[in-house]
C-alpha cells in the first residue's frame, strides 16, 4: 500500500441546464480511480452546486498511481431515469508523485463531454501521501522526472546524460472491438480516451524503470506518440533522453549558475549522483543490457549481423585519426575512443536533445535517416508487442551504422514518426551524426587533463562544423575546404543537421524558414503492391526533397540548414513530402556557389535568351536575399586559408535508405556527382516548373521573420510578447486530372497561403519572428490534404536588432554564455506603463500579447469612435475597471520553445500528456467543419490551460500538438477529431520582478476561488 | 482546390477591432471583406483577398462562439475557454452593449417584447441599420431590461454588476431600462427633435429623485414593495402631486405667485412681456402636468405634455436659454414665499427635477 490519493469535490459552475423543465441542474460527482468509486452527494437545483465533499481516500499501489488517471465524472441526478453524464475530467496525478514538482493539484478543470465539449467547470483538490520506502521491487519508477524539452531544462544541470531510452505497449483500439457496434459514440470515445491514458502511464512507468536501471533520475526530450493502426490496433511508443540531473536548487545559487552554466560546470565536475543508487555496481557492468526493451539475445545477434554489413564502410577509429589536422588529430582519436568506449556499450547512442550543454557536442556530420515500409497485421498479443519493436530497432540500427558511415559514433536531435494508411505503415527515423564529448556520458570519470586539452583546443564558434570522418576516406564525394573561422579544421561546404543553432556558433545575418514541399502521385493498391509501390516512390522523393532544400538555401544565399525535419506522408493514391529547416550562414563554412541554369539546345537564340533572362531572375533573387537576411560575410583574403577558395560543389550529407519488409538496405548517393558548380538543367517542362517553383516562395513582409528552431539566429533581443497558435487547413483537390505538377502546385500554394495568412494575421505584432514552426501533414482522405501548423510568434526589440555582423558574432559568444538570460525587459515595461489596460490593477500580469502592442490604440479608438454614447476617456477605464479586475483566472502562457522570452523559470512542475476525441452528429448545427475544429482546439488549449494551472504553473513550455486526426462526414452530419498535445508545465517569474520577488510571490493566480463569482 | 477548412486559434485569442465592429454593425462575411478591401488594407498589408477571407471568417466565428458568453458579461470573466486579457475582456463587452442613437431613439419607451421585436425590420429599414445589428441592440436592452428589472438597489450599479459595463454605458441602460418600464412616450413628432441623450439625463434625474429608492431610507419592511427601487416611480409621490394644483386652482396664490415672480425678474429678462402675458398658462401647464401624474396613462405621456405645455410656448415667443433657466429658478423658489402653500418640499421635489428636465429639453 505504498500511497494514499486524496480528492475532494468543492464545486462546480457554468453548468449546462440539464432539466428543461427548471432550467436546472441537479448535479453530483462521482471521483473513481482504478476500480474504486466514491460519489459526492446531490446538489439540487443550481449550475453552480457547492459540494464541499469531504476527501476521498483511495489506498493504492505507485504503480496504479502512475498508470491510471484520476477519472472524475458529473451527473445529473434522476430519480426516475438513468442519471445523464454531464462530462468528465481525467487529471494526471503523475506531477505529484515526484518530490520537487507540484504537491498539489488544485483549481477549476472544464468538465468535458466527447459529444457537446467544454460544459461548465469544477474545483477540485487532488493530493497523494506517497511511502517511500516501499519503492524495492521496483514495479513503479515513482520520482523520475520526465521533460518534454530537448534541452538540459534550465534550473537544472546533466551531472551524466545515459542516453537512449524507448518502449511501446500496444492494444487493440476500442473502436474497432466487436462492442463498439452496439455502444455509444460518447462509450466508445471515453474508452478510447481511458485507455491511451492508462497506456500513456504504463509506458512513462516502464520508461521510468530503465532509467532507473541506468541509475538516471530523468528523461529530457520525452516525446510520446500514439500510431493509430486500425483494425491492427493502438501502439503508443516513446524515445527520450536519460539523464542525472542536479537541481540548481537555492535562489541565491539559482541566478549565478544559470547565468554562466559552463563555469558552474568546470567548478564542480560530475561528481556526486544526488540521488545514489542502492545497488552500487561499479561502472564496468554493461549498460548494454539494460537498454533492451524485449529479448535481448535477439537484440545481440542484430547487433553482430550490422556490423558487419557497416563496417566497411566505416572508418575505424583510429585509422582515421592522421588525416584530421596536424595538432587536432591524435587527440580527436583519442576523443573518439573515448567517446566510443562510453557510447559503444549501448545498443543505440542517441540522444533525443537539440541543444546541449556546453561543450557536449564536438563535431556534426551530417543529417542520418532511414525509412521503412511496413505491411500492418493484427497485433495478437498485446502483451508481446515484438514485431513493433523489431521493426523500430531495425531503423535504428540503420541510423546507427550510417552514423558510423559518417565517422560518428552518436546521433544527436533524434526523432522517429509514422505514417499510415490503411494497412500500409511508413516509419522514419532521423538525427544528426555526431561526436560528443564523452565526460557527460559517464558516470564518474576522471579526464583532468584530456578535458581540459579539448576545451583549450577547440576553436570557439567552429568546433562542431569540422569534419568528423576521415578526409580521405569519405563516405560520400564531398568538398572540403579549411575552416573559415579557425582555419586549422577541415569543414564541409554545406551542414545538414536535425539540431537547433549551437549557442556558440558564429552566424553570419539572420537565418529563415527553408522548406522543401513535394507531391507524387501514386496508383491505388492493395497490401504488398501498394508496399512495393510507396517503396520505389520513396527514394525519388528524398532525393527531390534534398535537392529541393539544397536549392532554396543557395537561393537564400546561406550554407546550413538546422533542425531539419523531413516529414513523408502517405495516402490512398499520393506521398507527400515536406521538409522544413532554418537556414543560416554560418561564419566557418564557405561562401555558397550560385545556381546556374543551362539549357539542353544551347544553340537556340530565343532559348538562350529565356534562360539567360532566368538566370539573371536567380542571380537577384540571391543578391536580394543576401539583402533581407543581411549576409555579408567580412572578405577572406587568400593568403590566410592558405589555398585558394574552391569553387563550392553541391555535396550531400543526408544519408539514407529505404528497406521493405525484406530488410534491403539502398544506399542513394544524393550528391550531384563531380560537377563544379552547382547547375540546373533545364530539359524538360518539369524542370522549368522546378525552377519557378523555386522562384516563387516569397519572403516574410517586412517585420517578420520566421524559423522551425527554438531562436532564430541573428536575433536575440526578445521581448516578452508571445502567441502560440495552431492554424489547421483543409483542402479539396479538384479529382480531375491530377497530375503531379498541379499536385505539387496546390500543395506550395496551400502552405505558401497559410505563411501568408498567418503574417497577416499576426500584423500587430512586428517586429516578431515565427518561432519552431512545425508543419504537419496529413492525407485523411482521397483528395483531401490537411496541414496543420503550430508555433509561436515573438516580439523583438527593432532598433537592437539592426546590428552589424560582428557584433552578431559577439552578441551569440556572449548568448552561449549568457544562455538567454539577459533579453531586455525594458522597453515593454516602459510602454505599458502608458496603456489604459494599466488601469485594471489586478489585470498587470494579464497584460498578454495583444493587450500590450495594440491597447493603446484599442481602448483610445473605443472612446473616440463611441457614436451612440460618447464618453470621456476617464469614465472608460475607470468606471470598467471594479467588475474586470475580478476575474479568476490566471493567465497561462503556452510556447513550443523551451522558455519564456524575459522570464525565467523557476520550476518544473511535471509533464503534461493529453488526449482528447471531440465527435459531433450536428456538424453544420456547429458551424460546420471550421466551427467544430476551432471549437475543439480552442477546448485544448483550455484543459491544458486549467492542469498547468491546477499544478501551479503558469506556462506550458515545449508544447507540442503531436496528433491532429480530424475525420468528416458530412453528407451524415458527422465529424470526428482526435487531439495529441504535450509539454512541460513550468513556474516562470518575470525577469523584472525577480529583484522584488523576495516580498512578492510568484505572478500565479491558480488557487480556486469563488470570490467575484456572480450568479446569473 | 476549395478550402474545407481553414482555422486559426491563438492561446491568446485574437481580436481584431475593425472586424469585431463590422461583425458588430451586422454586416454578413463577404460584406465585411468587401468593405475591409475598400478600406486599403491589402495595399497596407501586401495580402490577398483570400488571405482577407479567410482571416475575416475566422474572427466571425470566434465572435460567434464568444457572444454566447457576451450575454452573461460575468462569464466572459470566468469562462476557461478563451484567454483574453482583461483591458480586451472590457473592450468585447462594452462594445457588444454600446447601441446606435438612431436605434434607440425608435425603441425608447417601447415594450420591450415580442410585438416590438416585430417591427425591428421596418426600424432597420428607416435607420438603415442592419437588420441583424438591430436584433443584437434590441435583445440587450430586454436581456438588461431582465436581468434587473426585479432587483433590489441601484439600477446603475445592478447593471454595472451584471454586465460589466463601463458608468456612462450602464447610466445609458438604467435610462432605456427606465424607459421601457415606465413606457415613456418617446415617438411623437414633436418629440423627435430630441436626442437620447436628452432622455437619458432626465431619465437620471427621475430615477434619482422620484422614484422610491431615491427617498434614500432604507426599507424597514422587508416585504414591504420596496424591490423595483430605482425602476419605479413612487406612486405615493406622484398621489400628492395632486396637492400642488391649489397653486393654479387658487386664483389670488396664483396672482401672488405671479408677482413675486414678476418682481424680481423685471429688467432681467429680455422676454419679460411675453413671461409676464403667458405665466398664467405657463404654470397652469406645469401644475396640471404634476396632477395628472396618477394615471398611467398620463405619465406615458409626460414628454409630450412638458414640450406642448411649456417648451413650444416658450420657444414660440423666442425666450433665450438663459431666460428660460432665470424664470423656472424664480418660478420654483418663488413657491417657498407663498404663505398659503404647505407642500414645500413635495414641491421642490417636483420641480427640481421637472427644472432640469425642462433647460435640457429646452432647444432647437
Amino acid at each position: 500500500m505504498p500511497g494514499k490519493l486524496k480528492v475532494k469535490i468543492v464545486a462546480g459552475r457554468h453548468l449546462p441546464v440539464m432539466d428543461r423543465a427548471s432550467d436546472l441542474t441537479d448535479a453530483f460527482v462521482e471521483v473513481k480511480f482504478g476500480n474504486t468509486t466514491f460519489k459526492t452527494d446531490v446538489y439540487l437545483k443550481s449550475l453552480n452546486p457547492q459540494w464541499n465533499s469531504e476527501w476521498f481516500k483511495f489506498e493504492v499501489d505507485d504503480e496504479d498511481l502512475q498508470d491510471e488517471p484520476l477519472q472524475i465524472t458529473v451527473l445529473d441526478h434522476d430519480t426516475y431515469s438513468a442519471n445523464d453524464a454531464i462530462g468528465k475530467v481525467y487529471i494526471d496525478i503523475d506531477p505529484l508523485l515526484y518530490s520537487e514538482a507540484a504537491t498539489v493539484i488544485s483549481g477549476w478543470f472544464p468538465i468535458y463531454d466527447t459529444i457537446h465539449g467544454i460544459r461548465g467547470e469544477i474545483n477540485v483538490v487532488v493530493k497523494v501521501d506517497l511511502f517511500n520506502d516501499l519503492n524495492r521491487f521496483r514495479q513503479s519508477s515513482c520520482g523520475v522526472k520526465f521533460f518534454c524539452t530537448t534541452s538540459i531544462p534550465k534550473c537544472y544541470r546533466a551531472v551524466v546524460i545515459h542516453g537512449f531510452v524507448e518502449e511501446l505497449v500496444v492494444n487493440e483500439d476500442p473502436e474497432y472491438q466487436w462492442i463498439d457496434r452496439i455502444r455509444t459514440p460518447r462509450a466508445s470515445n471515453e474508452a478510447r480516451q481511458r485507455l491511451i491514458s492508462l497506456m500513456s502511464g504504463e509506458l512513462q512507468r516502464k520508461i521510468g524503470l530503465k532509467v532507473l536501471e541506468m541509475r538516471g533520475n530523468a528523461v529530457v526530450g520525452y516525446l510520446q506518440c500514439f500510431d493509430l493502426e486500425g483494425e491492427s490496433g493502438l501502439v503508443v511508443r516513446a524515445i527520450g533522453t536519460a539523464c542525472t540531473l542536479d537541481k540548481l536548487s537555492s535562489p541565491a545559487a539559482f541566478l549565478p549558475a544559470c547565468n554562466s552554466p559552463s563555469k558552474e560546470m568546470k567548478e564542480s565536475p560530475f561528481n556526486e549522483d544526488p540521488n545514489p543508487n542502492p545497488h552500487s555496481s561499479g561502472p564496468s557492468t554493461p549498460l548494454k543490457n539494460q537498454t533492451y526493451s524485449f529479448s535481448p539475445s535477439k537484440s545481440y545477434s542484430r547487433q553482430s549481423s550490422s556490423s558487419d554489413t557497416d563496417l566497411s564502410l566505416t572508418p575505424k577509429t583510429g585509422t582515421g585519426s592522421g588525416s584530421a589536422g596536424k595538432e587536432g588529430g591524435p587527440l580527436k582519436a583519442l576523443l573518439r575512443q573515448q567517446t566510443q568506449s562510453a557510447l559503444e556499450q549501448r545498443e543505440f547512442p542517441f540522444l533525443t536533445l537539440t541543444a546541449f550543454p556546453p561543450g557536449l557536442l564536438v563535431h556534426v556530420g551530417g543529417v542520418v535517416s532511414a525509412r521503412s515500409v511496413k505491411l500492418l497485421d493484427r497485433i495478437h498479443n498485446p502483451d508481446e508487442p515484438e514485431t513493433r519493436d523489431a521493426w523500430w530497432a531495425e531503423i535504428r540500427q540503420e541510423i546507427k551504422s550510417h552514423a558510423k558511415a559518417l565517422g560518428c559514433h552518436a546521433v544527436v536531435g533524434y526523432s522517429e514518426s509514422t505514417s499510415i494508411c490503411e494497412e500500409v505503415c511508413i516509419l522514419s527515423a532521423s538525427g544528426t551524426a555526431a561526436v560528443l564529448n564523452p565526460r557527460f556520458l559517464q558516470e564518474g570519470t576522471v579526464e583532468g587533463s584530456l578535458e581540459q586539452r579539448i576545451e583549450e583546443n577547440l576553436p570557439v564558434g567552429c568546433g562542431f562544423c569540422h569534419i568528423p570522418y576521415d578526409e580521405l576516406n569519405m563516405p560520400f564525394p564531398a568538398h572540403l575546404t579549411y575552416c573559415y573561422n579557425c582555419r586549422k579544421q577541415k569543414v564541409p561546404d554545406v551542414l545538414f543537421t536535425t539540431i537547433d543553432l549551437p549557442t556558440d556558433a558564429v552566424v553570419v545575418g539572420k537565418g529563415c524558414l527553408i522548406q522543401a514541399r513535394l507531391c507524387r502521385l501514386k496508383k491505388k493498391a492493395q497490401a504488398e503492391a501498394n508496399a512495393t509501390a510507396i517503396s520505389n516512390l520513396l527514394p525519388f522523393m528524398e532525393y527531390e526533397v534534398h535537392t529541393q532544400l539544397m536549392n532554396k538555401l543557395k537561393l537564400k544565399g546561406m550554407n546550413a540548414l538546422f533542425g531539419l525535419r523531413i516529414q513523408i506522408t502517405v495516402g490512398e493514391n499520393m506521398l507527400m513530402g515536406l521538409a522544413s529547416a532554418t537556414g543560416v550562414y554560418l561564419a566557418a563554412l564557405p561562401t555558397p556557389g550560385g545556381i546556374q541554369i543551362a539549357g539542353k539546345t544551347p544553340n537556340d537564340g530565343s532559348y538562350e535568351q529565356h534562360i539567360s533572362h532566368m538566370q539573371k531572375k536567380i542571380n537577384d533573387t540571391i543578391a536580394k536575399n543576401k539583402e533581407l537576411y543581411e549576409i555579408n560575410p567580412p572578405e577572406v583574403s587568400e593568403e590566410i586559408i592558405g589555398s585558394p577558395i574552391p569553387e563550392p560543389r553541391q555535396r550531400s550529407r543526408l544519408l539514407r535508405s529505404q528497406s521493405e519488409s525484406s530488410d534491403e538496405v539502398t544506399e542513394l548517393d544524393l550528391s550531384h556527382g563531380k560537377k563544379d558548380a552547382f547547375v540546373l538543367e533545364i530539359d524538360d517542362a518539369d524542370a522549368m516548373e522546378d525552377v519557378h517553383s523555386l522562384l516563387t516562395d516569397v519572403p516574410p513582409p517586412s517585420g517578420f521573420y520566421s524559423c522551425n528552431t527554438e531562436i532564430m539566429p541573428g536575433i536575440n533581443n526578445w521581448t516578452s510578447e508571445i502567441q502560440m497558435f495552431t492554424s489547421v487547413r483543409v483542402v479539396r483537390l479538384s479529382s480531375l486530372n491530377l497530375t503531379n505538377q498541379a499536385l505539387n502546385k496546390n500543395f506550395n500554394g496551400l502552405c505558401e497561403n497559410l505563411l501568408k495568412s498567418l503574417y497577416f494575421k499576426l500584423r500587430s505584432m512586428t517586429p516578431c519572428c515565427l518561432c519552431h514552426v512545425n508543419f504537419t501533414v496529413s492525407l485523411p482522405e482521397d483528395e483531401l490534404i490537411q496541414v496543420t501548423v503550430t508555433a509561436v510568434a515573438i516580439t523583438f526589440d527593432k532598433n537592437q536588432a539592426l546590428q552589424t555582423t560582428k557584433a552578431h558574432a559577439e552578441k551569440s559568444l556572449q548568448r552561449a554564455s549568457a544562455d538567454n538570460e539577459e533579453m531586455l525587459q525594458f522597453p515593454l515595461e516602459l510602454c505599458s506603463d502608458s496603456l489604459p489596460s494599466h488601469a485594471f490593477p489586478a489585470a498587470k500580469e494579464h497584460l498578454e500579447s495583444a493587450s500590450s502592442n495594440s491597447g493603446t490604440p484599442a481602448a483610445q479608438r473605443a472612446v473616440t469612435v463611441e457614436k451612440a454614447s460618447p464618453m470621456g476617456d476617464g469614465n472608460f477605464r475607470n468606471r470598467s475597471a471594479p467588475p474586470c479586475a475580478s476575474s479568476t483566472v490566471g493567465v497561462v502562457k503556452m510556447t513550443p520553445l523551451s522558455f519564456i522570452p524575459g522570464a525565467k523559470i523557476t520550476k518544473y512542475l511535471g509533464i503534461i500528456n493529453m488526449f482528447f476525441i471531440r465527435e459531433t452528429t450536428s456538424l453544420r448545427e456547429e458551424g460546420g467543419v471550421s466551427g467544430f475544429l476551432h471549437a475543439f482546439i480552442a477546448e485544448v488549449f483550455a484543459m491544458v490551460r486549467a492542469h498547468v494551472a491546477a499544478l501551479g504553473g503558469n506556462a506550458v513550455v515545449s508544447y507540442i500538438m503531436k496528433q491532429c486526426v480530424f475525420m468528416e462526414n458530412p453528407s451524415k452530419n458527422q465529424a470526428q477529431c482526435l487531439i495529441n498535445v504535450s509539454g512541460d508545465a513550468v513556474v516562470f517569474v518575470r525577469e523584472s520582478d525577480l529583484e522584488v520577488m523576495s516580498a512578492q510571490q510568484p505572478a500565479v493566480n491558480c488557487q480556486p476561488s469563488c470570490t467575484g463569482e456572480v450568479t446569473t | 482546390m476549395t478550402s474545407e477548412l481553414d482555422i486559426f486559434v491563438g492561446n491568446t485569442t485574437l481580436i481584431d477591432e475593425d472586424v469585431y465592429r463590422l461583425w458588430l454593425d451586422g454586416y454578413s462575411v463577404n460584406d465585411a471583406v468587401a468593405l475591409r478591401v475598400r478600406s486599403g488594407i491589402l495595399e497596407q498589408t501586401g495580402a490577398t483577398a483570400g488571405v482577407l477571407q479567410s482571416d475575416t471568417m475566422d474572427h466571425y466565428r470566434t465572435f460567434h462562439m464568444l457572444e454566447r458568453l457576451l450575454h452573461a458579461p460575468p462569464k466572459l470573466l470566468h469562462q476557461l475557454i478563451f484567454q483574453i486579457p482583461p483591458s480586451r475582456q472590457a473592450l468585447l463587452i462594452e462594445r457588444y452593449y454600446t447601441f446606435d442613437e438612431a436605434f434607440v431613439r425608435e425603441v425608447l419607451g417601447k415594450k420591450l417584447s415580442k410585438g416590438t421585436k416585430k417591427d425591428l425590420d421596418d426600424i432597420s429599414t428607416k435607420t438603415g441599420i442592419t437588420l441583424k445589428s438591430c436584433r443584437r441592440q434590441f435583445d440587450n436592452f430586454k436581456r438588461v431590461f431582465k436581468v434587473v428589472e426585479e432587483m433590489r438597489g441601484s439600477l446603475v450599479d445592478n447593471i454595472q454588476q451584471h454586465f460589466l459595463l463601463s458608468d456612462r454605458l450602464a447610466r445609458d441602460y438604467a435610462a432605456i431600462v427606465f424607459f421601457a418600464n415606465n413606457r415613456f412616450e418617446t415617438g411623437k413628432k414633436k418629440l423627435q427633435y430630441l436626442s437620447f441623450g436628452d432622455f437619458a439625463f432626465c431619465a437620471e434625474l427621475m430615477i434619482q429623485n422620484w422614484t422610491l429608492g431615491a427617498v434614500g431610507e432604507a426599507p424597514t419592511d422587508p416585504d414591504s414593495q420596496m424591490d423595483d427601487m430605482d425602476v419605479d416611480l413612487d406612486k405615493e409621490f406622484l398621489q400628492d402631486l395632486k396637492e400642488l394644483k391649489v397653486l393654479v386652482a387658487d386664483k389670488d396664490l396664483l396672482d401672488l405667485h405671479k408677482s413675486l415672480v414678476c418682481t424680481v425678474l423685471r429688467g432681467k429678462l429680455s422676454v419679460f412681456s411675453e413671461m409676464e402675458t403667458n405665466f398664467k398658462n405657463l404654470s397652469r401647464g406645469l401644475v396640471n402636468v404634476a396632477a395628472k401624474l396618477t394615471h398611467n396613462k398620463d405619465v406615458r405621456d409626460l414628454f409630450v405634455d412638458l414640450v406642448e405645455k411649456f417648451v413650444e410656448p416658450c420657444r414660440s415667443d423666442h425666450w433665450p436659454l438663459s431666460d428660460v433657466r432665470l424664470f423656472l429658478t424664480q418660478y420654483s423658489v418663488s413657491v417657498h414665499s407663498l404663505d398659503g402653500f404647505r407642500h414645500q418640499v413635495l414641491w421642490d421635489r417636483y420641480m427640481g427635477t421637472l427644472r432640469g428636465c425642462l433647460l435640457r429639453l429646452y432647444h432647437d
